[in-house]
């Protein structure tokens, strides 16, 4: 048989049924749609993850309080008081690649401005901390390292809390109370948005940790020390650095475990986007059903054609087509059927996708490999779905077929 | 020279433990430009014998040599083959594909072809075929768009785009009227003069009377096989303006029923 009259014959037997045509390549359109959605949508919050992340601050490493044990008992993570203030100075003092150090206490205090007050956690922090997270100042200055070292009250705020008890108006310069204690705001954080875990980063209040420590949380030990490391090459000898400085200052037996944890952005980052690749997979899974549902109708419509088409397969045979001929023609009519609707399926995942996005506010993310998987995979079903009614076809007695009415 | 020879042909159906012998030992010679109706009650195995002739059956036992070569030895794709180069088809009832114009109808049996034809030779082969059978204006036509007539003619067309040698037509004239018959048998007749060999099924001895032979199969055996100078198709078309159609069948079936003469049976 002419080779370009494969499709030009299966082209024609479609166009022949054209409601048809489209209610069958519907759903693949829809399954190659939902497919296209989903792993858009979970690589779109895959990026959000990341770029959250990446809001945590560049080349940041966090030092927890290790467990503690206690007769052989653990109480628990990060509850131990085995980092002090003196640890987060050496850090920064002794370890070249240490470019910035912040002791951190946090503590939910009720903050109170003339006859308002708002519940917030109040974060004890070095004068780099802003550095350290990569985040800037909107309005008014964060506190010195001179401050820092007077204990000085003074306070950096969240844009929710600028919301909650300013309404709007400037605060720079007013003074908020903290259990009676008065506390300057001298600065104004840039919105940053939520955090990996959902909750909103803007409400919180920023103190020097001299004052945090001593007079707002009335704790000794700092909770994490956030730490920034000069380059990402440097991470691997910094963190080796940490540890041996850290085991050295709480005066640590080689036999003994560390009293501390170390964790890197990366390793945090590596969790959050394991748990959306794990997402994606399952909305692509659930999507694929959705294909392989539509695959099974482009079976029935073949099947039901192949009964309708009976007279049409005879006359093809007399006049001398070849069984081959006949399976190749059916076969390439479920093929074009399922890249017409994978064409189509791309077309509605594409725009699916972005209407999804835009209310999710993350970012779409289409990438060329899923498109090409999506139109091969439906080909493939085609080509699955599709052979054993071509192959019925084929398989038809000239006689019986013209016969038939 | 002989285009087909037939030796003994026999066909059994079985249907579970049922044998139905549709054909019991045919012998049939047609010449080279031969017009053969065959002829015979429904059962007589028309039908079986015609398959057989199109290469769409095969004999239970006897040989049938088309061209002088053994069809028995063949495989299906040679068959297949030798339905589209030498063979063409004509139904009872067209078999147009719906939706389709009538060009496209027509170059179907060229897109089989193992010979390499470009599209442009099969567009012009096809509108060749139909200015043959003088639907050269109806190129673009679908078949709903056609009359009874015109879609024959559109099939016929479609069996002659390959240059058949033989033309295998199953009752052509059973779906249309005594007017359409006569241009149809007429357009038959023409091809006929050109060269063509045509074997031709039909119940309608006044359609048979056009054959310059007929044989008579009943039972699965020929019972008669009649030389005689046919009828003009042209003659009666020129005619036509001045008669009834109701006159017309009356003519012809008087002409019929004077002129054939009871069959004779020639043993079985």
């Amino acid at each position: 048989m002419k080779i370009s009259a494969v499709p030009y014959v299966a082209l024609k037997a479609l166009r022949r049924n054209t409601m048809r045509t489209l209610l069958t390549a519907l759903g693949i359109i829809i399954g190659v749609g939902a497919v296209i959605t989903m792993v858009g949508l979970g690589q779109g919050a895959g990026a959000e993850v990341e770029e959250q992340v990446n809001r945590l601050g560049q080349n940041v490493i966090l030092v927890f309080p290790g467990e503690r044990q206690l007769g052989g008992v653990s109480i628990g993570g990060g509850s131990a008081n085995t980092l002090t203030v003196g640890d987060a100075i050496a850090l920064r003092e002794e370890i070249p690649e240490v470019v910035a150090a912040s002791p951190e206490v946090r503590s939910q205090r009720v903050l109170v401005y003339g006859n308002r007050n708002w519940a917030t956690p109040v974060y004890g922090q070095s004068h780099d901390y802003l550095q350290i997270r990569d985040w800037p100042i909107e309005d008014g200055r964060m506190f010195t390292e001179e401050e820092v070292g007077r204990a000085a009250l003074v306070t950096v705020i969240g844009q929710t809390v600028v919301q909650e008890l300013f309404e709007g108006s400037d605060p720079i310069g007013e003074t908020v109370r903290v259990r009676g204690l008065p506390l300057e705001v001298i600065g104004v954080l840039a919105p940053k948005g939520m955090s990996l875990m959902g909750s909103v980063q803007d409400d919180l209040a920023i103190v020097p940790y001299t004052t945090g420590f001593q007079r707002i949380s009335g704790r000794s030990h700092a909770m994490v020390i956030n730490v920034q490391v000069y380059n990402e090459e440097s991470m691997d000898i910094a963190r080796a650095k940490i540890t041996d400085l850290l085991r050295e200052r709480h005066r640590l037996a080689p036999n003994q475990d560390n009293d501390f944890t170390i964790q890197t952005q990366e390793e945090v980052a590596q969790v959050a986007t394991e748990t959306s690749r794990v997402m994606t997979w399952l909305l692509a899974s659930i999507a694929s059903i959705a294909l392989f549902v539509g695959g099974i109708g482009i079976m029935n419509v073949m099947l039901v054609s192949v009964t309708e088409r009976t007279r049409e397969v005879g006359l093809r045979l007399a006049v001398g087509a070849k069984g081959p001929d006949v399976l190749l023609q059916f076969l390439i009519e479920a093929v074009i059927l399922c890249l017409l609707g994978g064409l189509g399926g791309i077309l509605v995942g594409v725009v699916a996708t972005e209407v999804i996005a835009s209310y999710a506010g993350w970012p779409a993310l289409f990438s060329i490999e899923a498109m090409v998987v999506a139109v091969g995979v439906s080909a493939a079903v085609g080509v699955f779905f599709g052979f054993y009614p071509a192959w019925k076809a084929s398989r038809l007695d000239p006689i019986i077929a013209l016969r038939r009415e | 020279m002989d285009v087909l020879e037939l030796k003994g042909i026999e066909r059994t159906y079985r249907t579970g433990t049922v044998e139905v012998k549709a054909l019991r030992g045919v012998d049939l010679t047609v010449a080279e430009a031969e017009f053969l109706a065959i002829m015979g009650p429904s059962g007589s195995g028309k039908s079986t014998l015609m398959n057989i002739l199109g290469c769409l059956d095969s004999p239970t036992a006897g040989q049938y040599l088309l061209n002088g070569r053994d069809v028995a030895t063949l495989k299906r794709g040679q068959l297949a083959q030798i339905r589209n180069e030498t063979l063409g088809f004509v139904f009872q009832a067209f078999h147009l594909l719906p939706r389709t114009t009538a060009s496209e109808n027509v170059e179907l049996p060229l897109l089989y072809r193992d010979e390499r034809l470009s599209w442009k030779q099969i567009r012009d082969r096809a509108r060749e075929a139909l200015e043959v059978v003088g639907l050269g204006d109806r190129l673009h036509h679908t078949p709903t768009e056609l009359s009874g007539g015109q879609k024959q003619r559109v099939a016929i067309a479609r069996a002659l785009v390959t240059k058949p040698r033989v033309l295998l037509a199953d009752e052509p004239t059973g779906n249309l009227d005594t007017r359409t018959s006569l241009e149809i048998i007429e357009l038959i007749q023409r091809l006929n003069d050109e060269g063509l060999t045509i074997l031709m099924v039909t119940h309608e001895p006044e359609i048979a009377r056009f054959a310059e032979r007929v044989v008579i199969l009943r039972d699965g055996l020929l019972r008669s096989d009649r030389r005689r100078t046919p009828l003009r198709a042209a003659d009666h078309l020129a005619d036509w303006s001045e008669e009834s159609e109701d006159a017309m069948d009356e003519a012809l079936g008087d002409r019929m029923n004077t002129e054939i003469t009871p069959p004779v049976e020639v043993g079985p």
